[in-house]
């Protein structure tokens, strides 16, 4: 990140200079961070009754239930990990937090299992065939409201911010198919390396 | 007919899910008034906390299309992508989803500024954001809270499912509102 923002800002301001419109770039500074407090304003007002709402599906079991019904999926997805293995139930709970758009319930629970992975971990330094697919699964942001989206958009004067729902759905749903796939391919090409054996003389 | 069918489900999605998450709650004697405040007050930290990431990415996007840089490289590229129906402005959303959340925010906010709301690029950006994780913020916490140091081939996966995203992000957005 560090990189990005200093390309974008040097190549603004001399690409802006080339072109003749230094101006602009310097008066984009202060509309920008205007944009960046309306921005906020918009989001403050979404992300509290949001948050809201969710706070009451997680203290109404809602998470622990969807984890149930998905419970034998994820034995499936991870067929490295013990059958009756409590991490199961982790990344099961992991998942419907994220789908729910819990992200701050999701991470520590995901976590831990991968504290639960990293205890049946050989080689403590790299990662395992298991924990690669929890981690696809996380990066695909699978999710069912995307709450914050449709709020901007409503915000901006969108006529149906709603409508993005399926749509988004669709999409998410094919990555997060795609990157458990992925996870399974890969996970042949780049086998993990056998720890090397350390000389008695060494 | 399926478009409108999909539009029934997108449209009734949002009160559905409120409807069952409150009702679910009362049946089951959770307290949800204190509850929502409870959450509703993480939301509000949650909101303070990302201003600076916002101000830091959208002030340098401002910069970098008020440089005309974004009309350049659409000159350059704009034959292209205009044939897979992806517009110039949605170049920088499709960057930076991968890196930061709050960036990819300020990008898309940025997008819908300066595109009529209700336009395809609107949309489509919408779509694309809706339907992203941060790939390297999940590797770094999840792989940092345990200390592994080798990846493998977890950044690759993830992003190739995110590459797999944006294609399709495409598809649907053209299909539903082109």
């Amino acid at each position: 990140m560090n990189y990005i923002w200093y390309f974008l800002i040097v190549v603004s301001i001399i690409f802006g200079a080339l072109n003749g419109r230094l101006p602009n770039v310097t008066g984009a500074i202060f509309s920008g961070t205007e944009l960046a407090v309306k921005i906020i304003l918009t989001l403050l007002g979404i992300m509290t009754f949001w948050l809201g709402i969710m706070k009451i599906a997680e203290k109404s079991g809602i998470v622990e239930f969807l984890s149930k019904l998905l419970k034998p999926i994820a034995k499936v997805i991870f067929p490295e990990l013990p059958k009756d293995s409590p991490v199961i139930g982790d990344i099961a709970m992991n998942f419907s937090a994220n789908a729910l758009g819990l992200a701050n319930a999701a991470t520590p629970i995901g976590i831990k299992a991968m504290e639960g992975m990293q205890e049946l971990n050989k080689d403590k330094e790299s990662a395992t065939n298991s924990m690669c697919t929890l981690l696809a699964m996380n990066t695909a942001g699978f999710q069912l409201i995307p709450a914050t989206v449709i709020a901007i958009l409503a915000a901006a004067g969108c006529k149906n911010p709603t409508e993005i729902i399926v749509p988004t759905l669709l999409v998410t749903s094919t990555a997060f198919v795609c990157a458990i796939l992925f996870a399974r391919i890969f996970q042949k090409i780049f086998p993990p390396q056998k720890i090397k054996e350390v000389s008695s003389d060494g | 007919m399926v478009k409108e069918i999909i539009n029934l489900i997108s449209l009734w999605a949002l009160p559905a899910i409120i409807l069952i998450i409150l009702t679910v709650a009362l049946l089951r004697k959770v307290p949800i008034y204190e509850a929502f405040i409870e959450g509703a007050k993480d939301g509000v930290k949650v909101s303070f906390n990302i201003i600076p990431y916002l101000v830091a990415i959208v002030v340098a996007i401002s910069m970098l299309r008020a440089s005309g840089m974004v009309e350049a490289l659409a000159g350059y590229f704009g034959g292209f992508l205009s044939k897979v129906h992806i517009p110039a402005d949605i170049l920088p959303l499709a960057i930076v989803r991968s890196l930061s959340g709050s960036a990819a925010l300020g990008v898309f906010s940025d997008i819908i500024s300066n595109n009529d709301i209700n336009s395809y690029t609107s949309k489509l950006a919408a779509i694309m954001l809706g339907s992203s994780e941060t790939t390297f913020y999940v590797l770094t916490v999840y792989f940092g809270a345990v200390g592994i140091k080798k990846y493998r081939f977890a950044l690759l996966t993830g992003l190739s499912a995110d590459l797999i995203g944006i294609i399709m992000a495409v598809i649907v957005a053209h299909f539903f509102f082109a």
